[in-house]
């Protein structure tokens, strides 16, 4: 044989035991049939929608981070001012980046405008339009956009923990890239969502406080006016359940008053655990534990307060308020009708931090592991079936030729199969879809060339020069064909989500590998076959 | 065996009658989606919520829709999703649930809503067991590890988590999801009358399950929308480009133009046959778009062929003769291309039914559309322009020529 026939025979060998290897070797070389099945199942990555699993997009509310560090300057400024003897109006929020102070003293208004820029360089300032002597602060762009990115990291990062920690196997959280607020999360085989959504949804801060009024009260106006219709200084109204509901009512709505700058917070938290309640037998408590520093202030604060109660608030609401009967230095704990599923939750929370801002569900699809099989089964099913239709027709129609055809059709599978493996590419069920227009559409290029081999050879040409003329000829009109439905495939990539783009990848990759297989390897074995024929004998195509 | 030997029909001849033909398509295809107002769009564009349940037996339908109305869901619908194709989907029902509202509830509270109605039409166990149509594999593991029906002690290990995987596969891929009596799981590998009989005590058998689960808030469908328009129209200005980089621009513009009334005519047919459009239809129709483009190419590949070595003749003539001569193929590869999506169409299942129904109307539409729109107006545009014989070819075609001839 020709020996540059050889070495490309050579060289396509290597590349179809790379590609075999690639689909059922790895990660372990098989000895047993089992093996080869675990392989193959490791190898090819399933969507979700073969596999079955939950899709969740969230979007974090990042302007409530925003607007929560808009309050937080404000009540410095307040402060500041006070200290600094600037006498003003009025001093509220206007929205999520604005604050507007009013009527300032113009005998002060050097000072406040030195205490903006020295103390405030986040703000910027200017006078307010329709006031005299107002100002209006706007917190700067670079501040508000830098804060957009703190938040939806440690969003993200939060997130991830408190889904790390469901032990769920190979979740996948991530920004979806759409829209700069929002994150993507995936569960594979999780039929149910429900308790995922709701670690993710979690607040998960934590605060303890000393309940500065004993008496509790049916409502915000009522705690208001028992205290002469003006809260006494550096306290505030949080609402929470009755303690001690008959069970079967809905718990009611009271509201406390407590200290509003609380002793420990969930970051000063060691770890939290769950354990049986031990007040309440057949429930759940959460144990936690305070850092060093946090306990060196909790013990004297609780050895201070003995006789009163301190108030447990969990994401702004109290969830318990208990007695504080003795010193304690470092442990606590939250009880009141938990479950074991609830108690875990709460402590996986806990543990994981709090969210910086509050999340929003934006879409969620779930598909069972029943209609997971089906697909797959049905997926296969047509694959194969449409494989065989068109191996039939090549074979009748081109006859031998036809025969190479469908090798060249079978390894541009095996390719693309061995492609998706070693790219960790994901398989979903449009991408089934796609392999099958692959075979479609790829016999388009075979046919091509198959049907300018037979015009040269009915124009007269030798075999040889038949085969090389139909190949040259055919060449730009393959890639041209390739190139459109190929762009096509790109633009469903960039705007497509989770299967479209499996579709997008598999149609890609399926019609390169057929550029190679009906361009080169076709051409090899026409080459091969050819040379093997004697000069006068016919070429059956 | 060959097909379209020698074939010499006078395509541009007849070109009126395509012109009609597409006129009376499109027309038919839009009077259609004027009736029913509009496009039907899927959960992804509309938003809403789509719960599908496969049921043990033939689902109550209409108890179902009682007890829906019952619980405040007045813009419910329920109907019987029973593919042709698949046996096991007899008792298959979607309700859906048009978007409520655009406040504060959370997502999936119609969802909950449905599951509520469920579960009150076919009443709750009161045995308190859990339900085995609806359990995890971690939860039976954990299950069958208490229990310890195969009495393996301490040297349990992984076999309850293998055990409880089987038992579910069995469920899942066997049983379509809902099994109706524990021995039906007897087969299963590792499976002995002690374990039946733990399952039995232990867990209830639910008449339904639920297969899959569709929540679409209101702001992402709307934006999925413009995506969706967006790529299409890009991805036409790139192969606009591109069809008027290798040929002439009018050559890109006659090929966009046929591909456009490939998309119309895919899109009326759609609400001919009530389809809805979702995303995996978007990815049809822009996968049809670059298909026709393909038909196209060859057409205009082999005139500008001939255009070289026929360089007295009228177009149409030279337009004419390149079609005959690209026939066997055009044929070849839309009859193969059509053959697969077809299988796709009826053996796919019924996820992609939508997808494959654009695919198989869009191979017929965008291979004929390649003869009968895109070359007539290529024809019809040198006629308007006063020249009858072959029109120059682009510098970029030399270049093509002279990398071919190496």
């Amino acid at each position: 044989m020709n020996p540059q026939l050889k070495w490309k025979f050579v060289f396509i060998l290597i590349v179809v035991l790379i590609c075999i290897y690639g689909i059922l070797g790895l990660p372990q070389f098989p000895t047993s049939l089992a093996q080869l099945n675990q392989n193959i199942a490791d190898r090819i990555k399933l969507g979700l929608d073969l596999k079955g699993g939950s899709h969740l997009i969230l979007q974090v509310q990042v302007d409530e981070a925003i607007g929560f560090h808009c309050d937080q300057a404000l009540d410095q400024l307040t402060k500041q001012l006070h200290e600094k003897n600037i006498p003003f109006g009025e001093i509220r929020r206007v929205d999520d980046t604005h604050i507007l102070v009013r009527d300032v003293d113009p005998a002060g208004s050097g000072n406040f405008r030195d205490l903006v820029t020295s103390q405030f360089s986040e703000w910027s300032y200017a006078p307010a339009a329709g006031e005299t002597n107002g100002y209006l602060l706007t917190m700067k762009p670079s501040v508000v956009a830098d804060l957009r990115t703190q938040t939806m990291d440690q969003s993200l990062e939060t997130i991830t923990r408190r889904i790390n920690a469901l032990g769920l196997t190979e979740p996948t959280i991530a920004f979806t890239g759409r829209n700069d607020n929002e994150i993507l999360v995936q569960l594979p085989g999780e039929g149910d969502p429900t308790r995922a959504k709701s670690v993710i949804q979690a607040g998960g801060q934590l605060e303890l406080a000393r309940v500065a009024d004993e008496q509790t009260y049916p409502s915000e106006i009522a705690a208001l006016s028992a205290h002469g219709g003006v809260l006494p200084p550096g306290t505030i109204i949080v609402s929470g359940k009755a303690e001690g509901t008959a069970p079967g009512q809905p718990p009611q709505q009271v509201y406390y008053v407590l200290d509003r700058l609380p002793i420990v917070t969930g970051q000063d938290l060691r770890s939290a655990t769950t354990s049986p309640s031990a007040n309440y037998p057949g429930q759940y408590q959460v144990d936690f534990k305070l850092s060093t520093a946090a306990a060196a202030r909790f013990g004297p604060f609780t050895e201070a307060n003995v006789g009163r109660r301190m108030a447990i608030v969990l994401d702004h609401q109290v969830y318990t308020a208990p007695v504080i009967n003795g010193r304690i230095e470092d442990s606590g704990l939250i009880e009141g009708s938990f479950t074991q599923d609830s108690a875990q939750d709460l402590a996986l929370v806990l543990r994981a931090g709090a969210l910086p801002a509050s999340i929003k569900y934006l879409e969620e699809r779930t598909v069972g592991p029943s209609l997971g099989a089906d697909s797959i089964r049905e997926g296969v099913r047509a694959s194969i079936g449409s494989l065989i239709v068109v191996m039939i027709f090549l074979v009748i129609y081109y006859h031998q030729s036809g025969v190479n055809a469908v090798v060249a059709l079978i390894l541009n599978l095996v390719i693309l199969v061995a492609f998706m493996a070693y790219a960790g590419a994901v398989l979903t069920l449009p991408g089934i879809a796609g392999v099958i227009l692959t075979i479609g559409m790829g016999v388009d290029s075979n046919v091509l060339v198959f049907e300018r081999i037979r015009e040269e050879l009915r124009n007269g040409k030798a075999n040889a020069s038949a085969v090389d003329q139909g190949f040259d000829r055919a060449f730009l009109t393959i890639i041209d064909t390739h190139v459109t439905t190929i762009v096509s495939a790109i633009f469903l990539f960039l705007f497509g989500t989770g299967p479209v783009r499996g579709f997008a990848v598999t149609l890609v990759i399926g019609l390169l590998a057929n550029v190679f297989t009906s361009i080169y390897v076709s051409r090899l074995i026409f080459d091969w076959h050819v040379s093997r024929l004697g000069r006068e004998a016919e070429l059956s195509i | 065996m060959e097909f379209f030997r020698g074939v010499n029909a006078d395509w541009m001849g007849k070109a009126k009658y395509f012109v009609a033909l597409s006129l009376t398509l499109l027309a038919i295809g839009w009077f259609s989606i004027l009736r029913n107002h509009g496009l039907r769009y899927g959960i992804d564009f509309r938003g809403g919520t789509l719960v599908y349940v496969r049921f043990a037996g033939p689902p109550p339908i209409d108890q179902i829709r009682k007890g829906l109305q019952t619980a405040g869901l007045p813009n419910s619908s329920i109907q019987s999703i029973s593919d042709i194709s698949n046996a096991n989907s007899r008792n298959d029902v979607v309700i859906g649930l048009e978007q409520q509202g655009q406040g504060d509830e959370s997502l999936d509270a119609g969802k909950q809503a449905i599951l509520d109605v469920l579960h009150k039409t076919f009443g709750t166990d009161t045995s308190g067991k859990q339900d085995f149509n609806s359990i995890t594999s971690s939860a039976l593991a954990a299950y069958l590890t208490q229990k310890d029906p195969l009495l393996l002690g301490t040297s349990a290990g992984d076999r309850y988590n293998q055990l409880a995987q089987k038992l579910l596969s069995a469920r899942d891929q066997d049983r379509g999801g809902v099994v109706t009596g524990f021995d039906q799981l007897k087969s299963v590998e590792g499976v002995t009358p002690a374990v039946l009989s733990s399952l039995t005590s232990g867990f209830s058998l639910g008449n339904f399950a639920i297969r899959n689960v569709e929540i679409v808030g209101p702001k992402v469908g709307a934006q999925l929308r413009k995506q969706a328009i967006l790529a299409t129209l890009y991805a036409l200005a790139g192969m606009l480009v591109y069809i008027a980089f290798r040929f002439e621009w009018v050559y890109g513009a006659a090929a966009v133009i046929a591909v456009f009334h490939d998309v119309l005519i895919t899109l009326g047919f759609f609400s001919l046959f009530h389809y809805e459009i979702s995303l995996t239809v978007i990815a049809a129709l822009l996968t049809l778009v670059g298909y026709s483009m393909n038909d196209t190419i060859v057409i205009f590949d082999r005139v500008r062929e001939n255009l070289r070595l026929m360089r007295r003749e009228p177009l149409a003539e030279i337009v004419n003769k390149s079609i005959n001569q690209t026939l066997s193929r055009t044929i070849l590869t839309s009859g193969l291309t059509f053959l697969t999506v077809s299988v796709l169409f009826l053996m796919g299942g019924e996820v992609l039914r939508a997808f494959s129904f654009a695919m198989v109307v869009g191979v017929v539409v965008g291979t004929y559309s390649s003869f009968g729109i895109a070359a007539p107006i290529v024809v019809v545009w040198n006629k308007y322009r006063g020249q009858g014989a072959a029109p120059a070819g682009s510098a970029a075609d030399k270049r093509v020529v002279a990398t071919a001839r190496r």
